[in-house]
């Protein structure tokens, strides 16, 4: 009997992939944010409150792109020349990212120099992730077993569009995530920019949803046709609901974990909104899951080992979180 | 030669991987030395391991992040490069690598931070643990990535159907023949690298004549596993020299630059290759040497590249240098060992001034010698991507232009020419600091700091 392991595979992949746009998400958004901050004091504060988590938040980054490869390797071979530019781009941008926390506070003559780089970093990589997100959407050409396009295709309106979306995005996990973990004037200044953020999101979600339908009639037959408008209502009511929480959360001086979870909400139901308009395409328009997928035999050797070792991952990454819970210390982390 | 995308993805691959394996290069080493030292300490209670390890987990702070960054560049080369051979082999390899993020990456990320910062905020014990999680991570990672680098080199345990390798036995795939010489050699190696960069800098603080104490404890620490692990480095590297001639006996005869099968082969110490006309000039042979060294037997065959057609050899003249270059540093390694063990049995191995200049100047020696050392067995698969199977020319990415790779050739040159430099200049500022007394002492009452929130970036001095 051969099991089908491609739907669960397609679970685990895309559960990966939306823990790294939620973890890296936050810490890049916080990188942008930093920007805002005027003064040393606060933006030691803004890094050191994800100074002991962004290198576990990136790796999940690896390991989609390593799941991607595992679970659906032609879809990897197909997807990753297609948007060689946004990838190099992000690449780069994430080497300045990530070695500003280590770099600002021991070499203090360029202080200003790896200030940018961890703020445009953050932007840049934000930047390009969205035009990849984009140019997914918007599919590939395809031929025999490769991207049969030009490398510079995936630059289109729509996935500049989605570029400057992500940017906002990350903002709003960004801000979500100060409001959570700083206090006063700092908190303040992060819900503040959390509304701003949200206004663009919002906007943005609805323009994405309308236009994703526009460019494709198939995606537009999925969600406007009876019965399927029907069944997938509940899906933009959710989203009202989540973006009321999250207003009420950004304007609320007393809450503290509401912006964070509302932009998590905002995310999932994104999220959710991507996966039924394409599933079960994998390359819009030419491949499906099934058609890209690896050898069963790939599939149950590498299951067996993630469902014993993803638990264990969770386990011990929630308790690093947990140690460095509550409010940003000054005395913990770059000093 | 024509830049194309094959030539210049290859330039761009040997870039990118030739900066990142200087990192883990280090900090393999590193992670397992600083949870020794939290060990020791966390037993001991003795502040002096303390004191160590803290000035060291500066520099491997720095080290590990940019290998990090690098790091995340490499499963990406993969597919934007190398979109053919990840098709052709994801089968195979992708689970490998697969595990090595799950088994590795999160595990060494994870508990980075609180090695990094956690020490005021776990009990000691867990501490420490994040310690040797740390380098457990640096250790599983370099088992999988070895388990994908051999079989590549040494295929086993697979099927060919229609050109993309499939999965027959997994154990086989993952013990392949060349694997348990290639992850010992490469991880002693590693130990080895940083092993000299500790003396390096030990040397250094005991001549400056401060921080003497734990500059002799390091110094005396490490000296004993150099000791035993620079014999043991070449005893393992002539293994792995027997089983490169039995599976990859092409690789053996462009890495000696053999051109003939012969018994009874001499040892070329030195030669100048010439390809097209498929002879040596300039030879310095040593007689009888070669079968003696490569087979084990003075009557034994040394392969010749003559006995493949020539799309089929690997660049004669990379190889026979590069390892050259890489035994060459190895037998310097080894006298400065035998000397050293000399002058400490004489009891004089701290106040030989000269000795401790030698061991400051050759502190980078391990770095040269691993880029020797893999220069030696990748461009030596050569014409190959998998061994006999699957060739580079091939693996390359279909949609890729030549502008296209020379845009990102250039991107990385420039990026990394910026941040390897820099990182390596921080590194040498921690040490010439040296080991600060007065480290993470004010304990918090209640979660507020005891001192005012002081930013004091270090300037150079």
């Amino acid at each position: 009997m051969t099991l089908d392991l491609v739907p669960l595979w397609a679970l685990l992949l895309g559960a990966a992939v939306f823990f790294y746009v939620l973890l890296d998400g936050f810490d890049l958004g916080v990188g942008m944010l930093y920007a805002f901050a005027l003064d040393r004091a606060t933006r030691n504060l803004i890094m050191n409150s994800i100074a002991p988590v962004w290198d576990g938040n990136e790796t999940w980054l690896v390991f989609g792109g390593l799941g991607l490869l595992a679970a659906f390797p032609l879809a990897f071979a197909i997807i990753m020349p297609a948007v060689y530019f946004p990838i190099l781009i992000m690449l780069l941008a994430l080497i300045f990212r990530g070695v500003a926390f280590e770099f600002l506070f021991r070499d203090a003559q360029h202080i200003t120099f790896w200030d940018r780089a961890f703020s445009y970093g953050s932007l840049v990589a934000t930047f390009a992730q969205g035009i990849v997100l984009g140019a997914f959407i918007q599919g590939f050409a395809v031929e025999a077993r490769h991207f049969a396009g030009n490398t510079f295709d995936c630059f289109t309106p729509f996935s500049i569009f989605t570029g400057v979306a992500l940017v906002f995005g990350y903002g709003l996990l960004g801000a979500g995530w100060l409001i959570l973990k700083t206090e006063g004037v700092v908190q303040a200044a992060a819900r503040s920019q959390g509304r701003w953020c949200f206004v663009a999101v919002i906007i943005a979600i609805g323009i994405v949803s309308l236009w994703t339908p526009l460019m494709d009639t198939d995606i537009a037959h999925r969600w406007f046709s009876w019965p399927n408008i029907a069944y997938l209502s509940p899906i933009p009511v959710a989203t009202a609901l989540i973006a009321f929480f999250e207003w009420h959360a950004l304007t609320n001086p007393r809450s503290e974990m509401g912006a964070f979870i509302g932009a998590i909400g905002l995310f999932l139901i994104s999220y959710f909104g991507i996966a039924i308009s394409l599933f079960p395409m994998i390359i819009p328009h030419q491949l499906t899951l099934w058609q890209t997928a690896a050898s069963p035999d790939t599939q149950i050797f590498l299951l067996v080992g993630t469902m014993f070792l993803l638990p264990i991952i969770l386990f011990y990454s929630g308790w690093s979180y947990w140690v460095f819970r509550g409010k940003v210390r000054a005395d913990i982390g770059y000093h | 030669m024509h830049l194309d995308a094959l030539i210049l993805s290859r330039l761009q691959f040997a870039w990118v991987i030739g900066f990142h394996i200087l990192l883990p290069a280090f900090t393999v080493g590193l992670a397992s030395y600083i949870a020794l030292l939290e060990g020791i300490y966390f037993v001991t209670k003795c502040e002096i391991y303390f004191r160590i390890s803290a000035f060291w987990t500066k520099i491997f702070a720095i080290s590990f992040g940019m290998g990090v960054v690098s790091g995340i560049v490499m499963p990406f080369q993969f597919g934007t490069n190398w979109s053919r051979y990840a098709d052709i082999t994801a089968n195979v390899l992708s689970p490998l690598f697969a595990y090595e993020g799950l088994t590795a990456f999160f595990l060494e990320a994870s508990f980075l931070g609180v090695l990094l910062f956690g020490r005021k905020l776990v009990p000691r014990w867990a501490h420490f643990f994040s310690a040797l999680m740390v380098a457990s991570g640096t250790l599983l990672s370099s088992f999988w990535i070895l388990v994908a680098n051999s079989w590549m080199q040494t295929p086993t345990g697979y099927k060919l159907i229609d050109g993309r390798f499939f999965p027959a036995d997994w154990l086989s795939i993952i013990f392949n023949p060349s694997f348990p010489y290639r992850f010992a050699h490469n991880v002693i190696g590693f130990y080895i690298t940083t092993a000299f960069v500790v003396i390096g800098v030990a040397a250094y603080l005991i001549r400056r004549n401060k921080f003497v104490g734990e500059g002799r404890v390091m110094f005396s620490m490490t000296f004993w596993l150099l000791t035993i692990l620079v014999p043991l480095q070449i005893f393992l590297g002539d293994l792995h020299g027997l089983n490169t001639l039995k599976y990859q006996p092409a690789k053996l005869a462009a890495i000696e630059a053999h051109w003939l099968p012969e018994k009874r082969a001499p040892l070329t110490l030195f030669a100048i290759p010439d390809e097209k006309n498929e002879v040596n000039h300039a030879v310095i042979d040593v007689p009888l040497l070669g079968s003696i060294i490569l087979t084990h037997d003075s009557n034994g065959l040394v392969p010749g590249l003559k006995q493949w057609p020539a799309d089929q050899r690997a660049p004669v003249a990379i190889p026979f240098f590069a390892f050259r270059i890489m035994v060459g540093l190895g037998l310097i390694m080894l006298t400065l060992v035998l000397v050293g063990l000399l002058l400490r049995m004489r009891h004089r191995l701290f106040e030989t001034i000269w000795f401790l200049r030698t061991c400051q100047f050759v502190a980078t020696i391990g770095f040269l010698t691993v880029l020797a050392g893999w220069t030696t067995t990748e461009v030596g698969r050569q014409p190959w991507t998998v061994y006999g199977l699957l060739r580079t020319a091939d693996s390359v990415a279909p949609s890729l232009t030549g502008l296209d790779v020379i845009l990102s050739l250039a991107s990385y040159m420039v990026v990394y020419l910026l941040i390897f430099p820099v990182g390596i200049i921080l590194m040498g500022r921690i040490v010439r600091n040296g080991i600060v007394q007065a480290e993470e002492k004010a304990p918090i009452e209640g979660g507020q700091p005891s001192a005012p929130v002081v930013t004091t970036p270090e300037y150079n001095s």
